[in-house]
Parts: structure tokens; sequence; C-alpha cells
């Protein structure tokens, strides 16, 4: 019985001691003039759409949940979005070459296609993520047009 | 008593905080290995980095004729070195920029490829086969080169391949000969 006690005490310090690791928060106040919205004419159903689905992993400003405070929810969400950022980032849209757009946006395809983004982990919790089809439809659509007139 | 119960404590912490960091420290160095090799073509002729990264498409291309996705995944990995090693020094300004454009998205898509499964590397692999052709537009190469192309594959794919013989990457052994020779590149 002691020892489970010891384990418990253990694990609830340690818990503790982990909430005192800093990790560096996705924030920023200002949006670039590089920015996808503000380069393309997107309807503004999209937008919405772009900024409740992706944003949060693809740009420099994520709407963080209350629980991002507590680790090890943090540890996790800092590496999706670091890596969600390097493999997209809608704020430095403008920056990219027309053949890095062309590529970004055929991905951009394929994964709202086979509906592997946003990802499951993701909508679980912000439901709200998840495209219906006809949005899907919709988004494929429009992204589609962009590809073609680069 | 509460001592102990302390000092476990702090070592606990300490050895969270530790397994977390080095972790960290084994990624970046997973990360570093995969850029490596590739040191026997290290020649001064910068033509033969552009035959290196050809050579590592087109084994890639047969991996993925083979349906073999494994093969196709280490043909990505080592794409990704060559593509890497490629020399732009002897061209011109305008061609180094369109060749630097060319080389990052032809990584990333080798990278893709490298950590996926097959029908995801089908479909960087499209892409790529744009990169690559767009490259030997500019670096030339000394074999004939055939441009092949599939109607059906993504509303119509093309790759390139040493044989004017049809072997599609696309679909593998499912549409082996789907296709034809839409340009001989020499």
């Amino acid at each position: 019985m002691k020892i489970v006690k010891i384990i418990a005490i253990i694990l609830l310090v340690a818990f503790v001691g982990i909430q005192f690791i800093p990790t560096t928060r996705n924030q920023s106040d200002t949006v670039p003039s590089t920015d996808f919205m503000l380069v393309n004419n997107v309807p503004e159903t999209i937008q919405k759409k772009l900024q409740v689905s992706c944003y949060d992993c693809h740009s420099n400003n994520t709407q963080y949940p209350w629980y991002n405070k507590i680790q090890p929810v943090a540890w996790f969400l800092e590496d999706h979005i670091k890596e969600g950022k390097a493999e997209l980032n809608f704020n430095e849209w403008d920056s990219l070459s027309s053949r890095r757009k062309a590529s970004k946006l055929r991905s951009i395809i394929k994964q709202i296609e086979n509906g592997e983004m946003p990802l499951d982990s993701y909508t679980l919790i912000h439901s709200e993520a998840t495209f219906t089809e006809a949005e899907a439809e919709e988004l494929i659509n429009f992204i589609t047009q962009l590809k073609d007139s680069l | 008593m509460k001592n102990l119960k302390m000092s476990i404590a702090a070592m606990l912490l300490l050895a969270v905080s530790f397994t977390n960091a080095q972790e960290k420290e084994k990624m970046n160095h997973d990360h570093g290995d995969m850029k490596m090799d590739h040191s026997k073509m290290m020649n001064k002729n910068s033509d033969a980095k552009a035959e290196a990264i050809l050579s590592d498409y087109f084994n890639l291309k047969d991996a993925l004729v083979a349906d073999d996705t494994k093969k196709a995944a280490q043909a990505g990995t080592k794409l990704v070195a060559s593509l890497k090693a490629f020399d732009m020094g002897s061209y011109t300004k305008e061609q180094q920029k369109e060749l630097a454009d060319i080389i990052e998205d032809a990584t990333e898509h080798a990278e893709h490829i490298s950590e996926s499964a097959i029908d995801h590397q089908r479909e960087h692999f499209k892409t790529l086969s744009k990169d690559i052709t767009d490259m030997v537009a500019i670096t030339g190469t000394k074999s004939t080169l055939y441009e092949q192309f599939c109607p059906m594959y993504d509303k119509g794919s093309a790759w390139l391949s040493t044989s004017n013989e049809v072997r599609n990457p696309y679909y593998g052994s499912k549409m082996l000969k789907c296709g034809k020779v839409q340009k001989t590149i020499q």
C-alpha cells in the first residue's frame, strides 16, 4: 500500500514539475502582406473555413484552447504547429514562387480529397473544423481555379 | 521518510525533462543522417550531379512501376541527397534562380516520397516529374530520355523514362502499359 502511495506522489510531483518547462507559443498580432487571404480574392465562406480549419497550425497565429497551458498537451501542440507551419504557412503564401505555390495547392487539394486534413486529433476537439462534402467541394473548386490561374 | 520522497520526486523530474531533451536531439540527428551519402558522386563536372539526380529519379520510377513502396522510399531518400549535392555554379544567374526553385520543390516531394504509402508517393511523383523535366531542360543530359504520358492518372500525368517502352509508374501492375511517349528529349 505504501508503494502505491509513493508512486502516486511521484506522479503528482512530476506532473506539477513539467508544468514549469516552457514552450514557445505561436502568436502574432499582425498579418503579413504575404498572407493567402490578402493576395488572393478568396470568397468569404472559404476565408472563414480556412481560418477555422487550417490557420491554427498553418499560420503564425494559433487560437489556443485553454488546456494548452497544461503539459504535456502544450508539447504535443507545439510539435504539431511547428510541423504544420514547415509544410505550409498561409501567412507567408506570397513569398513562394509559382512552382512552389502550384505544388502546395496540389497538396491541399489531395489532402482535402483524401480527408487527411484537418487531422483527426484536431477535429476531435474542433468539430467545427471538419469539412462537409459541400464545403470540401467548394474549397477544392476554388483551389483548383487558383492553381490553373498561376 | 519525507526526505526520501522529496529526493525521489526531484530525480523523476530531472529524468522527465532529460528524456524530452534527448528525444528532441535524436530527432534532429535523424534528419541530418538522411542528407548524407553520395560523396562518391562528388566530381567537378556539374552535369554529373544532374545525372546523379536523374539516376535516383529513374530508380524511384522503377520502384513505383514495380509497386514497391519500400524501394521507392529508399530512392526518395537518395534523391533528397543528390538534389542537395547539386552544384549550380556553372549556370547563368537566371538559370540558377530557376534551378534553386526546382531543387527546393523537388526536395520537398522527394522527402514526402521517402516517408509515405504508395498512393501518396505517386501523387508526389507527378509534381516531382514536372520538376525533373524542367531541370533537364536547363541542365541537359547525356542520354536520350522519353517523356511519357498517362491520360488517366489525375487528369493526365507525365513522367520521364530512359526507354521508349511504356511502363506506368502511376498504376504499376494494375495498368502497366497505359500511356504513350509524347516527347523525346535528346
